[in-house]
């Protein structure tokens, strides 16, 4: 070929057909400032009409590019404005939001909406409360409608009024949904630290600090990073670091490839790569899976965090240069249970939620889609939030919490959640009492790192 | 505007020909070929130029689909972009 070569052109197509390469989302944020109304009916079907007229051709500019590229782009999202803005204006009860958003989701046709969410890590203003006392019905009634709150960020410190209160609210998340496999509490995330303009769910929402509309696009593709390794063999670590690098770079071409021609053909500004490694339970689609083949006899193996901490250092290195703008979480995931090597680890005990915690230490988002034993206390969950918000707040990172209360069931049992959100088994977790800590409230202040200027 | 069409699987007499009959129905003008044989697998790359195509790019991918199916290959089509954007800086 004269311009192209033939090795990189089967390259490509073998990373796609064998090694799972795919778009893990393209994500439209939708700003909702503009639709706040002091009735909360009228502001309703504002929201409803915004959305189902920016998102109208989402799905379908999706399937186009999906085709002219062959690369398939597995979810179509939507991110709106944080509903506690709009419930401060319009009051009433906020689950009419959230059936807004499932209504408007299916009639685009998206997978998930995001944004059913609060911003609460300086405390609480107008709507915060409604909002997060609401979360276990809205999810419950909902099947599209994605939650996040942040209860903590480096420069205000962490509320600790809002973790005790979330601690409660997973677990009546969980409860309420437990004829579903307890789906509720998966669909929920409790962040420090959250980016304005994720595209991956559940944490997705749209920041105030964002345009009015804009394009995100997440990319995948650990399938594709294992593979590179094993080809490489015995090789010393600083090779892995290269392959990694160079892996993660031609991915995250192809995450703006897709970005530019979606912004383009929906008219409407690209915002950013999120670099991310994103697995799914799919056979080849591991991250576990990646950290095993740098050595490890199963992921949780002492020498787990070390691993972890190259591949995600160095996917950000390969991926930075080949985007216009990066943002998001940016990192390697490692969500239990949407990931086949994790979901094993996890089985046969060699992973354990001390060792998750270590590794959120050094990657993106944090304990992320774990099973917990259904009569976990709820200020035990607290407690776990509280322990991960102080990593993400102490390091300036983002951390997150998305822990599911399997109601009803114990250590050995298995939550089935299906599609990507996976399965997995209820995890051992610390019983020894939080209690006296989560009760005292206040806040958190934030730390030194927080005075830059 | 141009398009990578790539064939994959056991080799065949005639698959060159069936190919290239269906980029002449659509007026797609191949400009270069390649083949070769990787272990025991044929490999054919044809890069083309469908500025003047007369059908839409995703008929053209459901047919060579359809072909492919029909011979027992794996036929893609995909727009020279990809390559471009993920080999070359």
């Amino acid at each position: 070929m004269a311009l192209l070569n033939v090795n990189d052109i089967l390259e490509t197509i073998t990373m796609i057909q064998d090694e799972n390469l795919d778009i893990r989302t393209i994500t439209m944020g939708i700003s909702l400032l503009d639709c706040c109304d002091s009735d909360i009916n009228r502001s309703c079907r504002r929201v409803y009409d915004k959305i189902t007229s920016r998102a109208r051709d989402l799905v379908k500019v999706g399937e186009e590019i999906e085709k002219r590229y062959g690369i398939p782009i597995i979810n179509k999202r939507i991110a709106v404005t944080p509903i506690a803005m709009l419930v401060a204006a319009s009051g009433g009860d906020p689950v009419e939001y959230a059936l807004t958003l499932e209504k408007a989701a299916q009639s685009v046709g998206v997978n998930f909406i995001g944004g059913y969410t609060a911003l609460v890590h300086k405390g609480f203003a107008a709507g915060d409360l409604e909002l997060i006392r609401s979360i276990p019905e809205a999810l419950s009634r909902t099947e599209h409608v994605c939650s996040s709150v942040n209860i903590g960020t480096t420069k205000s410190g962490i509320n600790m009024d809002a973790v005790r209160m979330m601690g409660g609210i997973v677990k009546q998340t969980s409860e309420l949904t437990a004829d579903r496999d307890c789906i509720g509490s998966a669909k929920l995330v409790v962040f420090c630290n959250a980016p304005e303009d994720n595209p991956f769910m559940a944490g997705a929402f749209h920041g105030p600090g964002e345009p009015d509309c804009v394009i995100n696009v997440g990319v995948s593709g650990p399938g594709v990073v294992r593979a590179a390794l094993a080809k490489a063999g015995d090789c010393s670590i600083d090779e892995v670091a290269d392959i990694v690098k160079k892996t993660a770079f031609k991915i995250t071409r192809m995450g703006q490839l897709v970005g530019d021609a979606a912004s383009k053909m929906l008219g409407v500004p690209f915002g950013i790569v999120d670099l991310s490694l994103a697995p799914t339970p799919a056979v080849g689609d591991s991250v576990a899976h990646i950290l095993e083949e740098m050595g490890l006899e199963t992921c949780g193996a002492h020498g787990t965090t070390a691993c972890l901490a190259l591949l995600n250092d160095a996917v950000k290195k390969g991926g930075v240069m080949a985007s216009s703008r990066v943002g998001g979480l940016s990192g390697a995931f490692i969500p239990v249970t949407e990931d086949a090597g994790m979901i094993h680890a996890a089985r046969v005990g060699a992973l354990s939620i001390e060792k998750l915690e270590a590794m959120t230490a050094v990657c993106s988002v944090g304990l992320d889609m774990i099973v917990i034993p259904g009569d976990t206390p709820a200020d035990v969950i607290s407690a776990i939030i509280a322990d991960e918000a102080a990593i993400g707040m102490v390091n300036s990172k983002t951390t997150a919490v998305r822990v599911i209360p399997a109601i009803g069931k114990q250590i050995g049992d298995e939550l089935e959640f299906g599609g990507l959100l996976g399965s997995g088994p209820v995890m051992k977790i610390n019983y020894h009492s939080p209690a006296r800590f989560i009760s005292r409230g206040g806040y958190i202040p934030a730390p030194m790192q927080s005075l830059k200027n | 505007m141009k398009a990578v069409i790539t064939v994959i699987g056991r080799d065949m007499v005639g698959i060159l020909a069936k190919v290239s009959t269906v980029c002449a129905q659509h007026d797609i003008n191949v400009i270069e070929v390649t083949q070769s044989v990787m272990q025991d697998l044929f490999a054919m790359i044809m890069l083309t130029d469908i500025s003047h195509m007369s059908v839409d790019f995703s008929t053209l991918v459901d047919q060579m689909e359809q072909l492919g199916k029909e011979l027992g290959l794996s036929i893609h089509v995909m727009h020279e972009d990809i390559f471009n954007s993920m080999h070359r800086i």
